[in-house]
């Protein structure tokens, strides 16, 4: 069987480098620092797992399965109006830098930059960075991304700022419904929506809370929290999601159940009755670490600050770390000079690809410690300058 | 509260619905691993697959007690369509197309209920254009919905839900589950013609 070619590089804004440097500079709406509860809330994002009749799922798929996925997500995507504009990355057309770069934003997952077929290690399935894979970002904004050919074939994802799951799921559900209305999706009235791990069948929707939580992990609370929400089958995980370690205090809770429960039940679960007690929880923390211990929660975010402005060596572990008591810092309102989209597109802009981008060449990790101080030192001056 | 075994205390608590019969288990976790029950509620697919969808052993062995034990046969069952086997997808965790579904659906069944809390079936959206193409006749509703008989269990699962949101006194959940309720039961032919006999005594 002939394999189809492979489509050709769209003009300018699928140039390697141009794609990255276009979401760097047009901003991610998530990270705007607004939205309700966003003292506590930093985003809210609802993914959806989907595959198309017709098709063996990823692990059984050929290579010329996966390219007629490929093509076929590309055309239906691009007319489903899914965004003002919706670009189309293909992912063995950018560069390792550009992928990891989509990774830092949360557009796609590790496995998904290198070709995996999610966290799983499938014997005999075909994995590798060649593989036929691709990303939809919706402009501006990134609210929307579509990874095609992760674990499954469709993986859609809308992200928002703030505490905002029901907006979230009403702009996923119009986005699902304008694709099924081009493609057929594997579906069972048994077992709903097929997904190839088992664990995801059913709706296959996961809706996730990033959560900034300095004063639980300070208190050691947040052991609480996630015996409680392991209790109520919620997962809680790090800053980028499975398998990945808390980072700074920022942690994601997000359901584990996809059968049997419909997704307004389960986001009523989350938005009602478990993430408002966490959100709570952490409020009461703070307020009480103020009282009690106010200097020395003051001095710790001072310090954070005189370091960042300071710095001329950062490694992107404490950039984060201190980011993190900065962001503390700013939502109790004992920091006045930036605001939180600032320490949020710090957050980004100092992990490796992000940094390397914005300067505009490939550095060593030495070279990175310099040039990321002197970019938190830089974006720092310019905030505290735009607010005096 | 005290496990079963009366030394210790149980901490780990498994409830369990089987036809809607509510067993429930309090054991210590020794006694829990010893019943092939996993402490961590999230261990993955691999794991859960390893304890709980292990068949039934292949009855008595005839070379004596010391012989290996025969491979259970349901790891051998094969979906024709892409060729997976069973074994496959207990060591992978991922399925290969939409027809394993079927062609495991019976050793699925106990993992699904246990990876989603005991549910069986799916409640929630169902594909909109596929139902209202069998709505204009060229693909029967059923093919959606599931046989009477899956929409009846899906409907009974439902009411227990709205019964137990009501026992806890969470009336909004359970107007929730009701609306949900009526959606399904709204379908043409469907088992759930007696709605309003089924609403709650909030």
């Amino acid at each position: 069987m002939n394999e189809k070619p492979r489509q050709p590089a769209e003009p300018d804004p699928n140039q390697p480098g141009q794609t990255a440097l276009e979401l760097i500079n047009t901003g991610a709406e998530w990270l705007r620092g607004t939205g309700r509860a966003c003292d506590v809330v930093v985003s809210s994002r609802v993914r959806l797992a989907r595959n198309l009749a017709g098709f063996p799922f990823m692990p059984r798929a050929s290579r010329v399965d996966r390219q007629q996925i490929v093509d076929l997500c590309h055309h239906k995507l691009m007319e489903a109006e899914l965004a003002d504009r919706l670009l189309w990355i293909d992912l063995r057309e950018v560069s390792r830098l550009d992928r990891n770069l989509l990774v830092e934003r949360h557009l796609i997952s590790q496995a998904h930059a290198r070709g995996k077929i999610g966290n799983h290690s499938v014997t005999g399935g075909r994995t590798g960075e060649d593989e036929p894979r691709a990303v939809a970002v919706g402009l501006p904004g990134e609210r929307l991304s579509i990874m095609v050919n992760e674990e499954d074939h469709l993986r859609i994802q809308v992200v928002k700022s703030g505490f905002a799951l029901a907006e979230a799921l009403t702009e996923i559900d119009t986005i699902d419904d304008r694709i099924e209305a081009r493609a057929d999706y594997a579906f069972h009235p048994r077992f709903g929506y097929l997904t190839a791990c088992p664990t995801n069948v059913g709706t296959g929707i996961r809706f996730g809370v990033m959560l900034h939580l300095p004063a639980l992990k300070l208190t050691g609370d947040i052991e609480k929290v996630t015996r409680a929400a392991n209790d109520m089958s919620l997962a809680v995980r790090g800053f980028y999601g499975e398998g990945s370690e808390p980072l700074g205090d920022f942690f994601q809770i997000s359901n584990q159940t996809t059968l049997g429960k419909s997704e307004r039940v389960l986001l009523h679960d989350l938005e009602h009755e478990i993430i408002p007690k966490v959100i709570e929880y952490e409020r009461v923390s703070r307020r009480q670490l103020v009282e009690r211990r106010g200097e020395a929660i003051a001095d710790q975010v001072h310090r954070a600050m005189g370091v960042l402005t300071h710095a001329r060596l950062l490694a992107t572990d404490e950039a984060t770390r201190l980011l993190s008591q900065l962001r503390l810092g700013v939502a109790m309102g004992l920091i006045e000079k930036v605001d939180q989209q600032v320490v949020h597109n710090l957050m980004l802009l100092v992990q490796p690809a992000h940094l390397q981008r914005a300067s505009g060449r490939n550095m060593t990790q030495a070279e990175r410690r310099i040039a990321r101080a002197e970019l938190v030192r830089n974006r720092l001056a310019e905030a505290v300058t735009r607010r005096a | 509260m005290k496990c079963a075994c009366g030394k210790n205390e149980a901490t780990i608590h498994e409830i369990v619905v089987v036809n809607g019969i509510v067993q429930e288990k309090h054991l210590c976790p020794e006694c829990a691993e010893s019943e092939g029950i996993s402490p961590d509620p999230h261990a993955n697919i691999a794991s859960l697959l390893a304890k709980h969808a292990q068949p039934a052993p292949a009855g008595p062995s005839v070379s004596g007690p010391v012989a290996p034990r025969r491979p259970p046969s349901v790891r051998s069952v094969r979906c024709s369509a892409c060729g997976t086997t069973f074994s496959q997808f207990k060591n992978e965790g991922l399925l290969g197309c939409a027809d394993c579904y079927k062609a495991f659906e019976f050793p699925l069944g106990p993992l699904l209920e246990r990876a989603h809390d005991g549910a069986t079936h799916h409640v929630g959206k169902i594909p909109r254009r596929a139902l209202a193409a069998s709505r204009g006749g060229d693909r029967p509703i059923e093919a959606l919905l599931g046989s009477l008989e899956e929409r009846a269990e899906r409907l009974a699962t439902l009411r227990k839900q709205i019964a137990e949101a009501v026992a806890a006194e969470h009336y909004e959940r359970a107007a929730r589950l009701r609306d949900e309720l009526r959606s399904l039961g709204s379908a043409p032919s469907s088992p759930g013609a007696d709605l309003p006999e089924d609403r709650p005594e909030a």
